[in-house]
């Protein structure tokens, strides 16, 4: 799970030095999770007042962080982002003795008490005053209300004005520091399960390539796991495609987190899958998801198998890029047969037995093509923009029943099929988002075990980008 | 205190079972080891039935062409795999009969409660078979290592002789009879009248269900992918009945006319390995694994090739109806056959004795003939002419494909009862090992 060979280089030493000078792009390698590590790099400031304000510093003490708290007023700025908000490595131009540089490991916006545009001054500017203490891999996550059509014109600016400038925001950041929101549905509580689920996620290092993203908070249903290591300890998954590249990886993430995964695909990738199941301490299901009986027969594995089914990923996808002028119909049939019918034609008939259906956790692989559009992929564009719309839909249908859906869309990813672009288009490919860096298999793989847990259980019908904040789209 | 006795008499189920395609020698397997292929279908078993760190009760495997450095093939494979390496294992060498004698002997073991588990299995390569030095300079080297003075060394040293420099390749040739099994069968196709269109019917019937049970993705929860190859090699799903007339004889050529037997009509020397998951009851259910069949009954036989009383690869015909009088069946209480086809003219020469009623008064002390096959019920999905034939990964292939197809058949339910199987399988030496099967 290297760096690639351009981020090592400008990592340290003189190809450091050579990139500052030349003003070229200075990826880092990012923060990722590492078992029974600190959540942050150092203290969360904590800016804003109210429940939200009062609901995150409660979480932050219960996991075991320390917490600066600014009012967001203007005028009480904390001592440790004082100091430390001159950048270089130079001391403090003070005249008193200079005091030790601390780094913030994340800033925590609270500002779902918001009313009107003119509420975002103060708390933005303060944490902008704290911006350049931040640690590399630091975090900031905005905790606000999710606008709607039932709000007050000045309220429904003041909270789409947060997605704005935090989106802004996150593209300042630099060091591997990311920036997400987290917005609350119309009478959610700030401590509700999911919201804090979120916010641990969005600061830990699972979200290492989430950047410029929200999560949005539908219900107060969910759970906190007993185990913040293990938050999916006796669930069953099924993983379709997962014989390699992201698909292995989420494979190897659920399992981590401890989860009994079944691993499925097609039959002629049933050597590595062999792998991968035996890897994970969990079986391989040689099955192409095209087929009419997929869903039952996968039902049928995880329920004789490991007695029981709670989340199911789908992540088996294929392209078959042409442009449009020169596409044939095998091509388009076949891209849309695997990556959003078969989806369809699974959760069909999953759904209708009640062994998955009551708190099931469905999450399938989008693509930012599918947002964004791509050059060449008009019938991959289409089948994973699908996924988006069954994502919404499906939502709606499993809200009854305390089950979730949600996508994950990811960007550019260093795998085995972005390895084969060509030289040029592959660097262009993996600079164009603030983290001027391709993200990692375990990077999309970790957002999609965040969406399967049970602290992720008020969080349904949401398209997660896994991009870096890709330049294209949202 | 009384010693406390062993559990009486239970049943040994085929759970599942996994091979990897079988590879024409020198083709896609050609710089796979013994040890490499064995592994790989291991690791196939484990994945399906969810075993990784399972302590498995014994793994039994073997390889008919094995190197000396292989002696532990099995224990090695098991190291190498994903079971726990606390995982006893042995190596069977029995043959052609290898892998079927593994299902048996590990049933047993099963019946008698001394394991609750095992995996019986089998490989074999050609490809990358073991070459040996000649007795000459064995012999030497031999002298060599024991000669003290240097005058000694120079004397054993002097006896190797430039011919002695050429290895040897192990080859099919029978060591009491110095001919190959395909002349041996040449002999025994040519007794029983077995003609060439006989032959080439049943290879192409070989063919052609294969190939169906592959469209019909059978082969899915038995088979795992391996080096690139998804199918067998050696299958033809569109060979023909002209293309097969077509093939020039390779054995029994002396017969001029009257020879009979093509690259089609016998099986090729081939790679592959096969393992087949076996288990008490209570194990599989404690599990909630699936439970395929019952290992019913199996029983070997041999016969005296040498002085020519009866073909080489006849023993299954004398081993089948003592195994049946045993269990009170005949070959109308079966369902399936699985014949091995060694090559065409195997099968169809024991059909042939089966059929006759003089040789089954003779040879086979029966009041009349034993019974006739019927051809419908034989190789359904499939045999070694058309997978071709790893020699010790035959038995498990076989054991594996009956198991599902008789667990299917049984759930079908049309029969009234669960489904029941032959296995018969010959082997060098003028042996040959046969089995039932019944389906759950």
């Amino acid at each position: 799970m290297a760096a690639d060979k351009y981020t090592q280089f400008v990592s340290r030493g003189w190809g450091r030095d050579l990139a500052k000078r030349l003003g070229l792009p200075q990826p880092v390698e990012l923060r990722r999770h590492v078992p029974d590590a600190p959540l942050v790099p150092g203290p969360v400031l904590l800016v804003g007042t109210g429940e939200g304000a009062d609901a995150v510093e409660t979480a932050l003490k219960g996991w075991d962080v320390e917490v600066r708290r600014d009012a967001g007023t203007g005028r009480a700025v904390p001592s440790a982002a004082q100091t430390a908000a001159h950048d270089g490595g130079k001391a403090p131009s003070s005249s008193g003795p200079p005091e030790r540089r601390e780094r913030l490991g994340a800033i925590v916006l609270a500002l779902d008490g918001i009313g009107a545009p003119e509420g975002l001054s103060a708390p933005f500017l303060a944490a902008g005053a704290a911006l350049r203490s931040l640690a590399p891999g630091g975090r900031v996550v905005t905790l606000s209300r999710r606008s709607s059509t039932a709000d007050e014109p000045a309220v429904a600016a003041a909270r789409s004005s947060v997605e704005g400038a935090l989106r802004s925001l996150a593209r300042e950041l630099r060091s591997g520091a990311t920036g997400n929101g987290i917005l609350l549905a119309e009478g959610v509580p700030a401590d509700a399960p999911s919201a804090l689920g979120a916010l641990r996620f969005l600061l830990s290092g699972r979200s290492a390539f989430v950047d410029g993203q929200f999560l949005t908070v539908g219900t107060a249903k969910g759970e906190v796991p007993a185990d913040p290591e293990r938050p999916l300890a006796g669930k069953v998954a099924v993983v379709t495609g997962a014989a390699r590249g992201i698909g292995a990886e989420i494979a190897r993430t659920l399992a981590r987190d401890g989860a009994k995964v079944v691993a499925v695909d097609v039959p002629a990738a049933g050597d590595a899958l062999a792998k991968v199941a035996n890897d994970v301490r969990g079986t391989a299901l040689q099955l192409d998801i095209t087929t009419p009986d997929a869903g039952e027969r996968i039902l049928d594995h995880a329920l004789h198998r490991h007695g029981g089914l709670d989340i199911v990923v789908h992540n088996a996808g294929i392209t078959r890029d042409k442009l449009l002028a020169n596409m044939d119909a095998a091509r388009w049939d076949a891209v849309i047969a695997v990556n959003i019918a078969a989806q369809l034609r699974i959760n069909e008939a999953l759904l209708a037995s009640d062994r998955f259906r009551d708190g099931a956790r469905i999450v399938s692989v989008a693509s930012t093509s599918g947002i964004a559009g791509n050059r060449g992929q008009t019938n991959y564009a289409a089948s994973k923009a699908g996924v988006m719309g069954m994502v919404r839909s499906t939502a709606a249908r499993l809200a009854a029943t305390g089950g979730t859906v949600n996508a994950v869309a990811p960007g550019f990813i260093e795998t085995d099929m972005t390895a084969r672009i060509p030289f040029a288009m592959r660097e262009v490919g993996r600079r164009i988002n603030s983290l001027q860096q391709g993200g990692q298999p375990v990077d999309v793989a970790e957002a999609i075990a965040f969406l399967a847990s049970d602290a992720a259980g008020g969080i349904s019908g949401n398209v997660l980008r896994v991009c870096g904040q890709y330049w294209m789209g949202q | 205190m009384p010693i406390t006795q062993p559990a009486p008499v239970r049943k040994a189920v085929v759970v599942g079972g996994n091979r990897i395609p079988f590879a024409r020698a020198n083709g896609a397997y050609t710089e796979t080891s013994n040890l490499d292929m064995l592994t790989a279908a291991l690791d196939g078993l484990v994945a399906r039935f969810g075993l990784a760190d399972e302590r498995i009760g014994e793994v039994a495997a073997g390889a008919v062409l094995k190197h000396s450095r292989d002696f532990n093939l099995t224990r090695e494979a098991v190291l190498g795999s994903a079971l726990s390496p606390e995982t006893p294992a042995y190596d069977v060498q029995q043959a052609c009969a290898t892998g079927l004698e593994t299902v048996l002997s590990l049933s047993d073991k099963i019946k008698l409660g001394r394991i609750d588990s095992a995996i019986a299995g089998g490989v074999d390569t050609t490809s990358d078979a073991p070459i040996v030095v000649s007795e000459g300079l064995r012999r030497a080297v031999l002298e060599l290592s024991r000669a003290k003075t240097v005058q000694q060394k120079l004397k054993a040293l002097s006896r190797i002789r430039p011919k002695d420099l050429t290895p040897v390749a192990p080859g099919t040739a029978e060591p009491r009879t110095g001919l190959s099994m395909g002349e041996h069968q040449a002999l025994t196709t040519k007794q029983w009248g077995i003609t060439r269109e006989a032959q080439d019917e049943l290879a192409l019937a070989s063919h052609r269900n294969l190939a169906a049970a592959y469209e019909r993705g059978f082969f899915d929860d038995l088979l795992t992918p391996y080096r690139g190859l998804t199918r067998d090699q050696n299958l033809r799903p569109d060979t023909t009945p002209e293309r097969m007339a077509s093939l020039k004889p390779v054995f029994g050529r002396h017969l001029g006319a009257e020879a009979s037997m093509t690259a089609g009509n016998s099986t090729p020397l081939t790679d592959g390995a096969s393992a087949v998951l076996l288990a008490s009851e209570d194990w599989a259910a404690e599990r909630d694994l699936p439970v395929l069949a019952e290992i019913v009954d199996g029983e070997a036989a041999a016969v005296d090739f040498v002085h020519g009383k009866d073909g080489l690869l006849m023993a299954p015909v004398f081993a089948v109806p003592r195994m049946l009088a045993r269990l009170g069946l005949t070959l109308e209480d079966f369902d399936y056959f699985e014949i091995h086809e060694a090559f065409a003219g195997t099968v169809l020469a024991a059909l042939a004795a089966w059929e006759d009623e003089d040789f089954c008064r003779e040879r086979l002390g029966l009041d009349g003939a034993f019974g006739k096959v019927d051809r419908a019920k034989l190789n359904v999905n499939g045999s070694s002419l058309a997978a071709g034939h790893p020699f010790a990964a035959t038995g498990g292939r076989i054991a594996a494909t009956l198991a599902k197809q008789l667990h299917e058949r049984t759930r079908a339910g049309d029969l009234g009862r669960p489904a029941r199987g032959l296995v018969s399988v010959c082997a060098a030496g003028g042996m040959g090992v046969v089995a039932v099967l019944e389906g759950r």
